[in-house]
């Protein structure tokens, strides 16, 4: 990350921390609070999507089980501290991550993205068809945990500050573990799988490790959502939160964290422009259409996604920009055409 | 200096009060729609809305004295997003009523987030039992059903006509399972027994082998939940099988509302219990009809109707607490002692604040759901686990 | 489960898989040949079905010979409608990262579910059986099977054994095969593969609309019934390994019989049979049932 990137990084985060005294009102408060949590689950992708080059498609049940953890784990005549909670969220996502990982890292490209979804719908025909979470009426969080008068996660702004701080430390863990000799096997392995195994490097410990990882930043989002919402439902495991989180990181830009940050604001801010009544009227109610124009014209004119914009208005503005393309990124699902 | 700096504040927050007391009388009361207008339920989420708009133009656009505004959210029917869609309806649009949801996942977050901010709501569809259950709250009403009570009534209604061995088949989730456990109850205390309980999973439509199963099984007769596009597969398919006419099958009424035109004649004999009916003939429901459809081109349904009734309930609360929606005990007693005129027939109150209703037996004649008799005389959901008295 | 319910529930696992087929088949050409993995298949599949309902009344007052007519005016419809798609949106993608591909086709979901929205509204109607094919024939005591469904499956049989025939027999076959396994090198033989590309594209959005066109008469049409069928889809086209017409065939019918003993043996767990069966499946064989190439 150069610097100018950094900045803008730094810049988020701060704008973000006081964003609450800038008359965000409790309405932004909570709006931004769940456009961070779902940023987490972007950057877990990010990690898997674009620094692995393992497209997975399976995420939101990680997500789910995190979520469902903090409930089924919370108690209920006591609000259940923070500090076992939380991680014990993580771990249980974790733990079915190196299940699922262990199992699905055989196979490769189209056949992984089928395979992650796979045991993703398991994971929610479990929550579904079964009474242990409730079945299709979810399960309700009786108290939000807490750290004593330390942590008071029912007031919104501290939830928005807790939010943001598992966020900034994700982002940095992810920026760090990249960094590391960890995080350079992962671009090998992205950039060629096959020279690196050629070379004797063992790759499938790697790429379990950064599942799992993965999945347990995933979980720890899911736990921010449960406690956020205090009700948790299946719809939260279903293979349309996972599509939403691949659509969230490609739109922002693959193969960069910020694309993830980017990516996961501009979705969900687009959902809430186009549902404004106050802007589009009727129309408001046709609100999947209009989206659905800019995801297809964000393909057509940034082929970088959205963190590459400012490189290709430079380019055009130098007079280069002409011959473009987005082919730079390595075909993550390069098996599907020999 | 500092006088300076402090000014616009206390402009501020003298606006913000101003702004806040007269808020009881002058002000519009701002209903929240929670609504699907996208996906699988959005034309109930339209009926619905028409349904609530109508009672309030036929009172001059006002309930209890102050106007009615409306803000309208995507409910989406996505209950994983029900507590934001929820939250921005309190929190940036400051409504006084909720009016949701269609799905049931959505309802249940929606009553969460109600019984947490005192907010009032009025279900005008979800019939999860759970919200006038364990969720029952005095700022909490239903105006549509439980999912109990049309399969409880749908079960006397099978025992009366003299069936022994019953099938249940629906979807596996929970309005489903609810219905199912509504018509176990009364069928088998009738003395009926119910042999095999279908599952098919949400949202799958494939119905054949369960089909089979039901061939092979002969029962007496079949009792079956579903809605929309699945409800219009599995009647087609059952026919289509030869078994409507060795086996009859029953249902709640979702089975066959608002679907009979794709179902065509395979729906034909058909019979299912529900709290409304297509050719009921009462002058009330006569005068309804003909408002509906001279207001939106289109003949009302039966979510027309429960969101018809929504309004009626919030106008006899607000007339009662004079146009005050936090006064939530007075808003509860009035209604509680109201009887409502629905076009459905008149109804009441229960103490969880579900109603108390008669379901009728219909059957499929002519493309319309005639009613054949009453299946269950004001029927009361037994309201577990609400604690309200 | 005595015998006969056992084979009717084999007949009735046969035609559910060959139904299958019927709709994954489009997408195995598409994402096998072209290497587009395109979620927007299920829209197709809905505009197929969405076809035959809301074309009937003017093609029965213009041209008359009901379903059938409906059916070939469909057909040509969807294969012009698929080649403009190809050359309007598809054929900017395939120098592009796969990935965007998911991005795109995420937004024609959108686009295509509002303007069904917009242009024939959100209620749930149903489609004529054609008149000839709406009997049934007696398969036990009181069950009986449509012949329309009987119909349904003597298309896909038909159409298995014209794809078959395509790929193996005639020269478009040969190239397409070419083409999927080496794009520069048939460029070089001098076939235009940009028309090649288009018109396998074509044929896969038809197979999908006309998919959704056969099965409209049983399943009715209604607001969402694409996105039901994209996952089943996928499931098909990768257990059966993808670009694999004999794989995608075999797999539907796999799928077939476990989603329906699924539902009578494992009641409890019927929706996980399916993904159950894929995961084990891939495993097993990584590449899928069948390879190609």
């Amino acid at each position: 990350m150069d610097n100018s990137k950094a900045v803008f990084v730094g810049a988020v985060f701060v704008a973000l921390a006081l964003f609450p005294w800038l008359g965000a009102g409790s309405y932004g408060i909570d709006l931004v609070t769940k456009i961070m949590i779902y940023a987490i689950l972007a950057l877990s992708l990010e990690l898997l999507v674009g620094s692995t080059g393992l497209v997975c498609f399976g995420q939101a049940a990680f997500f789910g089980i995190g979520a469902y953890a903090a409930v089924l784990l919370s108690g209920e005549e006591d609000a259940a501290s923070v500090l076992w909670l939380l991680p014990a969220c993580v771990l249980a996502a974790a733990l079915y991550a190196l299940a699922v990982g262990a199992l699905s890292l055989r196979t490769k490209g189209v056949y992984f993205i089928m395979v992650t979804l796979a045991f993703a719908q398991m994971a929610y025909f479990v929550v579904h068809d079964t009474a242990l979470g409730g079945g299709t009426d979810g399960i309700y969080l009786y108290f939000r945990p807490g750290l004593g008068e330390w942590l008071v996660l029912d007031d919104p702004v501290t939830m928005y500050l807790f939010s943001l701080a598992c966020l900034i430390g994700v982002f940095a863990f992810l920026a760090v573990l990249l960094r590391s000799r960890f995080g350079r096997a992962l671009a090998g392995i992205k950039v060629n799988e096959q020279r690196m195994r050629g070379t004797g490097f063992t790759t499938y410990p790697y790429k379990l490790a950064a599942f799992t990882i993965s999945g347990g930043l995933a979980g720890l989002g899911g736990f921010l959502f449960a406690v956020k919402d205090g009700f948790v439902n299946p719809e939260l495991m279903s293979w349309h939160l996972s599509g939403a989180a691949l659509v969230m990181i490609i739109l922002g830009g693959l193969g960069h964290l910020r694309g993830a940050l980017v990516g996961a604001f501009a979705f969900l801010l687009l959902q809430e422009l186009f549902k404004t009544e106050a802007i589009f009227g009727d129309f408001a109610k046709h609100w999947h259409l209009g989206l659905g124009i800019v995801i297809i014209a964000a393909v057509a004119f940034l082929p970088r996604g959205l963190v590459g914009l400012p490189e290709q208005l430079r380019k055009r503005l130098a007079g280069v920009g002409a011959g473009e393309r987005g082919g730079s990124l390595k075909n993550p699902l390069g098996e599907a055409k020999s | 200096m500092k006088r300076l700096m402090t000014s616009p504040c206390a402009v501020i927050a003298a606006a913000l009060t101003m702004a806040a007391a007269p808020a009881q009388s002058a002000d519009p009361i701002k209903v929240g729609m929670m609504l699907p207008s996208t996906g699988t339920y959005a034309r109930l989420g339209n009926n619905i809305k028409n349904g609530f708009k109508l009672y309030v133009q036929e009172q001059g656009g006002k309930l209890g004295g102050r106007e009615i505004e409306y803000v309208e959210v995507d409910s989406e029917a996505n209950p994983a997003k029900a507590i934001d869609n929820v939250n921005k309806l309190i929190k940036q649009h400051e409504v006084d009523v909720l009016l949701g949801s269609v799905h049931s996942g959505v309802a249940l977050a929606m009553a969460k987030r109600a019984k947490e901010s005192g907010t009032l709501m009025i279900v005008p569809n979800a019939g999860a039992d759970k919200v006038t259950g364990p969720m029952c709250a005095p700022n909490i009403f239903r105006t549509s059903f439980s999912n109990w009570q049309p399969g409880y009534a749908t079960g006397q209604a099978m025992a009366e006509d003299g069936h022994k061995r019953a099938i249940t088949i629906t979807w596996k989730y929970g309005a489903g399972e609810e219905m199912v456990k509504g018509f176990k109850a009364s069928f088998e205390k009738a003395g009926g027994k119910v042999i095999d309980q279908l599952y098919v999973p949400f949202p799958n439509v494939e119905f054949q082998a369960l089909l089979t199963q039901i061939a092979a099984a002969k029962p007496d007769a079949v009792f079956a939940f579903f809605a929309g596009g699945g409800a219009v597969k599995f009647v087609k398919d059952y026919a289509a099988a030869g078994l409507k006419d060795a086996f009859p099958l029953y249902g709640t009424g979702f089975l066959t509302d608002g679907t009979l035109e794709a179902q065509g004649a395979d729906a034909e004999g058909v019979k299912t219990a529900l709290h409304y009916a297509d050719a009921l003939g009462t002058p009330r429901d006569n005068a309804f009809r003909e408002a509906y459809a001279k207001a939106y081109g289109d003949q009302p349904d039966v979510y027309a109707v429960q969101a018809y009734d929504a309004a009626q309930l919030l106008g006899i609360g607000l007339a009662a607490t004079g146009g005050d929606v936090h006064k939530s005990a007075e808003f509860s007693a009035a209604v509680r002692a109201a009887t409502i005129d629905s076009p459905r027939g008149q109804f009441t109150i229960s103490k969880s604040h579900n109603p108390i209703q008669n379901f009728y037996l219909r059957e499929v004649k002519g493309g319309v759901n005639q009613v054949v008799r009453i299946a269950s005389e004001a029927l009361e959901d037994p309201g577990r686990g609400c604690r309200m008295k | 489960m005595d015998l006969t319910t056992f084979l009717i529930q084999c007949l009735n696992a046969l035609q559910y898989g060959l139904l299958l087929f019927l709709v994954a088949s489009g997408l195995t050409l598409i994402f096998g040949i072209m290497g587009v993995i395109n979620l927007a298949h299920g829209s197709f599949y809905m505009i197929g079905a969405y076809m035959a309902y809301a074309l009937a009344p003017a093609i029965e007052s213009s041209l008359g010979g009901g379903f059938f007519s409906v059916l070939l005016v469909g057909l040509v419809l969807s294969v012009v409608i698929g080649y403009v798609l190809e050359w309007a949106f598809y054929s900017y993608l395939y120098d592009r990262d796969h990935l965007q591909q998911v991005l795109m086709t995420y937004g024609l979901i959108l686009v295509f579910e509002e303007l069904r929205s917009l242009l024939v509204g959100d209620d749930v109607y149903g489609v004529q059986i054609p008149e000839i094919l709406a009997g049934s024939v007696p398969l036990s005591e009181v069950m009986t099977y449509p012949v329309y469904r009987l119909f349904v499956s003597a298309l896909c049989i038909a159409l298995v054994a014209g794809m078959f025939y395509v790929f193996a027999r005639t020269r478009l076959g040969m190239m397409i095969r070419a083409g999927a396994s080496n794009r520069e090198m048939v460029q070089s033989l001098g076939i235009d593969i940009n028309f090649l590309y288009r018109v396998v594209f074509a044929a896969g959005f038809a197979l999908a609309a006309f998919a959704g066109m056969v099965a409209a008469p049983v399943s009715s049409v209604y607001p969402g019934m694409g996105n039901e069928v994209l996952i089943i889809c996928f499931v098909v086209v990768v257990i059966g390994g993808i670009g694999s017409i004999q794989g995608a065939l075999v797999a539907a019918l796999l799928i077939g019989f476990v989603d329906t003993f699924g539902k009578v043996i494992v009641p409890d767990a019927a929706g996980v049979m399916v993904y159950l069966a894929m995961a084990v499946i891939l495993l097993w064989k990584p590449d899928g049932l069948f390879k190609a190439g």
